[in-house]
């Protein structure tokens, strides 16, 4: 039964439409699985969602809780395996109930800036003319902002939280998006498979979304899991001048930036953390080369 | 005299589906001579003329019962001996120069730069080497041509700056794989001349790899037709049209004549005979 | 009556000082039902004289007039469904993500046709591809069969001249001879009037009746075939392109 499905899916003539996709997801699957690097990003992070999914069942205590006479205690402490900080707070369950934060940063960032980037960069590229100079400046003027006073402008304007942070982050993170569209965009736009479907009475809007724009998201899905570590260092930084997550929430950066004090005698405080960033981070980074390998090499097989 | 010893020579890459044969069990000799390889695309023939050079990186892999340059043995040389041999021994033209050219040196830094890799000379003597060189392929203005750069030149310029190139260490050798197809028609039969006086006047051997089959036959003296790997005919060139294989003559009738004007063009019939039956040896 | 006229045809790119006139004057008429060759060498013009033709080049000036009607600056989906054009490097004209049966779809539906999957399986058997390619990508498909979507792309909307751009010179010798076969079927079978641009003579010797030789953008010559297979050319230029031919 194994071996048929396997056959049928990896069979050189499908024989429909969704055939034919299952094939195309399946071979790309096989090749992605292949590479042991991206398929250890790939564990890394199903078991971070898992933790973060998990994280009632998970955490031995109660991240919020505070025990000022148990502050900085050691690593592998009675009952608190990771330490607790300088309130008295586990390490452990605040690191467990942390990746919540950090997968919804992340997730929300990587909708929101590849997605802007894509739609400004594919016009502009397509379109030409005035609208590619306008659309350019203005993504000049936004990659012109550093991230933190972009951010200070936001909580000046919204108060701080998480979620102006969130905002913040991605309003300085689509420009490069947009680049890699557009240039994406002019290179595809004067091949033959372009001008055969404008032959066929097509219009821009038709070439951009069903022809174009399937080209550009395999490298913007690569950039993107790239961009992850930066992603989260900058919430982190946000986080550590106070205008990202708010105290007492377990935010990974926020956690680094309170443990700051204590480097030299307990720096467990604000390592844990850091390494927790660190994994997530490589994590996507292999995650991205793998998945790179498999979706480019189909663009460019004769 | 044999130049090239070449003997069951096996080039094989690993795939998700198994080990695929690019080239199979493919003999031959060469001597001063025009020896043409001709084949369709996937047919082994740039494969055999890189194996050859041993050019073929991992995960091909490529085995020889020899390959042997004047009597020594190249399978047996290390990476180092490899890199002595080309471009001194045995060189290598290839199809566009747009590709093999670098963009962003003159011509003259890469000519003079291919002649120092292999003599110890001044830059003076290497430039006047390179002069002599680009005349020798009927270059009209080499001091201008040498200060020019690749894109600056037509391809058919290009390609004569390659051959010159190639030949400036004065090779034993001259692997040509399909040096003209990037070529226009008028341009070609330039390029081809410079090759053929070339190739008499310093006594080498051209191995010319190519598509074209009348093209193969108009110049060469010997003709491999290669399919799927193996060699499936040889034969002297000015007998290719009384050629027995029925590949060959399937290539020879579906070409459109002038000459020969014909409703429908006939269509080869692939029999997989043909790839399963073993190589033709051409070894003298 | 003609049903392809060009009068004095000009195209260019660039403007000012940077402008290099690509085709100058071109002239020439192909009849209903006749097979046009264009020839010449890299640079002469003669991809661009199609291109020009069926709309892909905005900067030209001079008279083309298709089945009579004069063709405007701005194609109406109405000549598309009389001109259709196939590309020459099969690698390039197919979109790598796109299945043989979203290309051929799309096409059919953004000419209005209702009945689709009808359609689709009958122009995949009149290219000689069976319905085992229907739902493959490009990648999955030969040269050769990737030449053959693109015509039956190019004869979806039931055209009635179809432009041919060097159909066969990146293909093997012996696909070529396939793909040039189909293409003398479907013109015998749909009454399709081709233009056919060429580098290689014996190509468009066995597939023309009357061709165009183009040098630096002019047209030097317009003779028949039966003259080019005498070897009886007028212009030097021809002289020369035939000799270096044969």
């Amino acid at each position: 039964m194994a071996e048929t499905l396997r056959s049928w899916l990896l069979t050189d003539t499908p024989t429909s439409r969704r055939h034919a996709k299952m094939s195309a997801l399946y071979k790309g699957w096989l090749s992605f699985r292949s590479n042991t690097m991206a398929m250890i990003g790939l564990w890394i992070l199903i078991i971070l969602v898992l933790i973060a999914f998990a994280a009632p069942l998970l955490a031995p205590h109660d991240p919020y809780a505070q025990e000022l006479g148990n502050r900085l205690q050691p690593l592998w402490s009675e009952g608190h395996p990771l330490g607790t900080d300088s309130l008295g707070r586990d390490i452990l369950s605040r690191l467990i109930y942390g990746s919540r934060i950090t997968l919804y940063i992340v997730g929300l960032v990587a909708l929101i800036a590849p997605i802007t980037g894509l739609l400004v960069g594919t016009v502009a590229g397509y379109v030409g003319g005035w609208t590619d100079q306008i659309l350019m400046r203005i993504t000049d003027i936004f990659l012109a902002f550093p991230r933190l006073v972009l951010a200070l402008a936001f909580v000046a304007a919204l108060g701080a939280g998480i979620e102006n942070a969130v905002l913040a982050i991605s309003l300085t993170a689509w420009p490069p998006y947009a680049r890699i569209a557009r240039a994406e965009t002019l290179t595809i736009r004067s091949s033959d498979y372009i001008s055969a479907i404008r032959l066929q009475g097509a219009g821009a809007l038709r070439i951009i979304t069903k022809h174009i724009w399937p080209l550009c998201i395999s490298s913007l899905i690569v950039r993107v899991t790239l961009d992850m570590a930066g992603i989260i260092l900058a919430a982190a930084g946000l986080g550590f001048l106070g205008l990202g997550a708010q105290p007492p929430s377990p935010e990974w950066g926020a956690m680094i930036s309170e443990g700051r004090r204590f480097i030299l005698d307990h720096w467990w405080v604000a390592t844990v953390p850091g390494m927790a960033i660190f994994t997530v981070s490589l994590a996507f980074n292999l995650l991205g080369d793998g998945l790179r390998d498999v979706l480019d090499p189909k663009d460019s097989e004769k | 005299m044999t130049l090239l010893d070449v003997e069951n020579l096996w080039v094989k890459f690993p795939t998700r589906q198994g080990v695929f044969d690019a080239v199979r069990g493919v003999s031959f000799t060469l001597g001063r001579e025009r020896l043409g390889i001709v084949g369709e695309s996937g047919s082994g023939k740039s494969m055999t003329g890189r194996a050859i050079l041993r050019l073929i990186s991992p995960p091909g892999m490529v085995s020889a019962d020899q390959i042997s340059l004047e009597g020594v043995d190249l399978m047996q040389k290390t990476e180092r001996e490899m890199r002595d041999v080309r471009g001194q021994r045995i060189s290598m033209v290839m199809q566009d120069p747009k590709f093999s050219l670098n963009p962003v040196m003159t011509v003259g830094a890469q000519i003079i730069e291919a002649f120092r890799l292999h003599n110890k000379a001044s830059k003076s003597v290497a430039y006047a080497k390179a002069l002599e060189m680009l005349e020798a392929v009927s270059i009209r203005n080499p001091e201008r041509v040498m200060r020019a750069y690749p894109h600056e030149m037509s391809g058919g310029m290009g390609q004569r700056i390659m051959i010159a190139m190639m030949l400036i260490p004065n090779p034993e050798i001259l692997i040509a794989d399909e040096p003209t197809s990037a070529l226009d028609v008028s341009v070609q039969r330039q390029v081809l001349d410079i090759i053929d006086t070339l190739v008499k006047d310093r006594g080498m051997g051209l191995i010319f790899i190519s598509h074209d089959l009348n093209l193969v036959a108009d110049f060469c003296d010997r003709v491999l037709i290669m399919y799927s790997g193996r060699i499936v005919e040889v034969c002297d060139a000015d007998k290719l049209h009384d050629a027995k294989h029925p590949y060959t003559r399937g290539l020879l009738n579906s070409l459109p004549r002038l000459d020969a004007p014909r409703e429908r063009l006939e269509v080869l019939k692939r029999d997989p005979e043909w790839a399963k039956a073993p190589s033709v040896s051409a070894r003298l | 009556m003609s049903m392809l006229s060009v009068k004095d045809l000009n195209v260019w790119f660039g403007g000012g000082r940077d402008r290099v006139d690509a085709v100058k004057s071109a002239s020439f008429d192909v009849a209903e039902g006749d097979s046009f060759g264009i020839v010449g060498e890299s640079g002469s013009g003669k991809s661009t004289i199609l291109r020009a033709i069926v709309g892909l080049n905005p900067t030209w000036n001079g008279q083309i007039k298709v089945n009579g009607q004069p063709v405007p600056k701005r194609r109406p989906k109405s000549f598309y469904k009389t001109v259709q054009m196939v590309f020459q490097d099969p690698y390039a004209s197919l979109h790598p993500r796109h299945s043989v049966d979203q290309v051929l779809g799309e096409t059919l539906h953004l000419h209005g046709f209702s009945d689709i999957e009808a359609r689709v399986v009958k122009l995949l058997d009149d290219v000689g591809l069976g319905r085992d390619f229907r739902f493959r990508y490009p990648h999955q498909l030969s040269g050769g069969q990737r030449q053959r979507v693109a015509i039956a792309r190019a004869l979806a909307p039931e055209p009635r001249i179809l432009l041919l751009d060097e159909p066969t010179s990146a293909l093997d010798v012996s696909v070529q001879a396939e793909i040039l076969n189909l293409l003398t079927d479907l013109r015998a079978e749909h009454g399709l009037t081709y233009v056919m641009v060429s580098h290689d003579l014996s190509v468009v010797g066995h597939m023309c009746g009357r061709l165009a030789v183009m040098k630096d953008g002019e047209i030097v010559e317009i003779m028949d075939v039966a003259a080019l297979r005498a070897m009886q050319a007028q212009h030097p230029y021809s002289q020369q392109l035939l000799a270096a031919s044969v």
